[in-house]
């Protein structure tokens, strides 16, 4: 289950003529500002080291212009590093040449847009093969896979209507599609929900989530929103000017931020809302079971009211209602407190 | 004193001096047409027997067969029963007052025009669009094409190849050329850049991505620059009767000779009329094709 399935080992990005010159005076601890200040050139990625799970999806986050867009792309090399390394299934993406990189395309990754990036000229099922036609795949074989993708997003009747008379929603609903249709095993999402509205996101979202349980893609998910982090990641990896400042569990991120930068991030965040019992509660059973219940998947503000109505322990269930450890009202205000 | 003079008047070249540069110029240059002016027509020997072809085929056929068939495509480019029905009684003054043979000579020659603009000049725009080096190299000599006094490419043109239809095809292709190279590049270079990149992180190559993505949605810009191509060949045809290119520009000619008024004005008119059709038919005929493209109708 563990499996690494992306590895990024010492990856540098400099924009500008004479990137690759520059490179050991950014090793040697030049930042972004005085980078650019100095020699005119834009720091993109400082040393980036990310190990990403087979099946799992990893979040990476950052404000605008802290390289979360630069650093996906490598995954394709749809940028060229300027050093390190990429490493897919322990082959190395940098030393791809050009039609072997194609053959990767089209084969091994799917890439959804934040302004979904559709062929306005084409209808939805022409936009859903995209990546088959361009394979070269049989057209009535395509046809039929992009009809089912159409379907699994919930676009039926729609399939010839052109992109711009789809709603936002729709149109990344066809850009999923377009991406999954292909059948590849990494799937790159560069904020792909961050042009939608709020409820529609949160629609997406889930529709993500459902479809992985399933799928079991490992995904590569850009976002600027923390709300949306905690919600699909299974790991975070924050982004500050091109360097990682913290990479870990969604948990790790909330309770123990690595930096100024990370805690400014977390701090308006409902840790309540977001925060599992099963992250805070203690293995040792309390005996005596006639404490309440509470389950371990469910968030801590689902045992506010009881420890408000005066309970001070309560046990944890798993899915089979076995009890699997506790939570005490301390605990958790501790959690609280640190707001 | 020579210290004024310095200042009053240029200090230009001496009259022995600049004499001998032109004939020099001229002398190499007549030399290089005689040498290879032959063979330089014989190039064009396929353009020259395809126009001929085609002026003799509308000149020859029905003219009620013409009339029909322009009208056919006149309506079935722009879907406008305005302009059919204008167009005919166009073409019915054009006949009545004797203009019609002149017409199709400049019809058949318009149309060579614009298929060889469209042929060399959407290959150049793609070549532009795609490097920088290319448009910083092509820019230049378009804007010379455009902004030179045609008379003045008419001389070594007409001392290459004489007086005739070729030179007079030459000298309009390159006045009307500039418009669809400089369209075809503007068009692909503004294709929506996601657009592209997404093409690209699915594994397109590099025709892939041009005949898949940016021609298709370059085509209203590259046919915008279609309908400036026409118009600017239309207005080329005076010019190139000069140099014996037949058609309704020749009449012209003869009316600012002689000041024949009405002449001048009859034919002018054809051009007018005719510069009107080729106009809206290719611009809603491009309209229709962009709307398809946004989707706005089923």
């Amino acid at each position: 289950m563990s499996n690494i399935k992306i590895k990024i080992e010492n990856l540098y990005k400099i924009f500008g003529p004479d990137a690759k010159g520059l490179t050991s005076a950014v090793k040697d601890g030049l930042d972004k500002d005085e980078l650019l200040a100095k020699h005119n050139h834009v720091l993109g990625l400082d040393n980036i080291n990310i190990d990403i799970e087979e099946q799992s999806i990893q979040v990476i986050m950052g404000l605008s212009g802290s390289g979360k867009s630069t650093l996906i792309r490598h995954i394709n090399r749809l940028i060229e590093p300027t050093e390190g390394v990429v490493m897919v299934d322990n082959q190395d993406v940098t030393k791809l040449n050009k039609s072997e990189l194609l053959e990767f395309r089209r084969n091994r990754t799917g890439m959804v847009f934040q302004r979904f990036g559709l062929f306005p000229h084409q209808n939805i099922v022409d936009n859903v093969q995209l990546g088959l036609s361009i394979k070269g795949v049989d057209k009535s074989e395509s046809n039929e896979t992009a009809m089912f993708w159409i379907d699994k997003v919930g676009l039926n009747g729609f399939e010839y209507k052109f992109p711009n008379q789809l709603s936002g929603g729709m149109q990344q609903r066809v850009g999923l599609a377009r991406a999954l249709a292909n059948d590849p095993d990494i799937l790159l999402m560069d904020e792909a929900f961050s042009a939608l509205d709020p409820l529609i996101r949160s629609d997406m979202q889930d529709q993500l989530l459902e479809l992985q349980k399933n799928l079991k893609k490992t995904i590569v998910f850009i976002t600027h929103d923390l709300d949306e982090a905690l919600k699909l990641g299974d790991r975070i990896a924050i982004l500050n000017g091109g360097k990682l400042v913290q990479d870990g569990k969604p948990e790790d991120i909330l309770l123990s931020p690595a930096d100024e930068y990370v805690t400014n991030f977390v701090k308006d965040v409902n840790r309540t809302k977001v925060l599992k019992i099963k992250t805070i509660m203690k293995d040792s059973i309390q005996s005596g079971s006639d404490y309440p219940k509470v389950a371990m998947d469910s968030n801590i503000e689902s045992c506010l009211p009881l420890f408000l109505d005066g309970e001070s322990v309560l046990n944890v269930t798993d899915d089979e209602k076995n009890i699997v450890g506790s939570i005490s009202r301390e605990e958790v205000a501790n959690i609280l407190k640190r707001y | 004193m020579n210290f004024t003079e310095f200042f009053t008047s240029f200090p230009e070249m001496s009259k022995s001096g600049l004499r001998t540069f032109k004939k020099t110029v001229d002398g190499a240059y007549r030399q290089f047409s005689r040498e290879y002016g032959d063979s330089i027509e014989a190039v064009f020997d396929p353009v020259l027997f395809f126009l001929i072809w085609f002026e003799k085929l509308l000149q020859n056929s029905p003219w009620i067969i013409v009339i029909i068939v322009f009208l056919a495509l006149i309506y079935f480019g722009s879907r406008s029963i305005y302009l059919t029905v204008g167009s005919f009684f166009a073409f019915i003054f054009i006949g009545y007052f004797g203009m019609w043979e002149d017409t199709m000579s400049t019809v058949s020659i318009i149309g060579v025009c614009t298929f060889l603009s469209i042929g060399f000049g959407i290959p150049i725009g793609i070549l532009m669009s795609g490097s920088d080096r290319a448009r910083a190299s092509i820019s230049p000599i378009l804007d010379i094409m455009q902004t030179m006094p045609s008379f003045v490419y008419l001389i070594p043109v007409v001392m290459l190849l004489g007086i005739g239809k070729i030179p007079g095809l030459l000298a309009v292709v390159i006045y009307a050329i500039p418009p669809i190279i400089r369209l075809t590049d503007l068009g692909i270079r503004e294709v929506d850049k996601e657009v592209l990149e997404a093409a690209e992180a699915f594994g397109a190559n590099r025709s892939q991505k041009l005949f898949r993505v940016q021609l298709p949605l370059a085509l209203p810009t590259i046919f915008a620059g279609i309908n400036q191509t026409i118009m600017m060949a239309l207005a080329m045809v005076v010019i190139a009767s000069m140099i014996g290119v037949k058609g309704l520009g020749q009449p012209v000619l003869k009316a600012i000779a002689n000041q024949y008024f009405t002449m001048g004005l009859l034919n002018g008119l054809a051009i007018v009329v005719l510069a009107i059709i080729f106009d809206r038919v290719s611009q809603s005929f491009g309209k229709r094709l962009q709307q398809h493209r946004l989707g706005s109708h089923e």
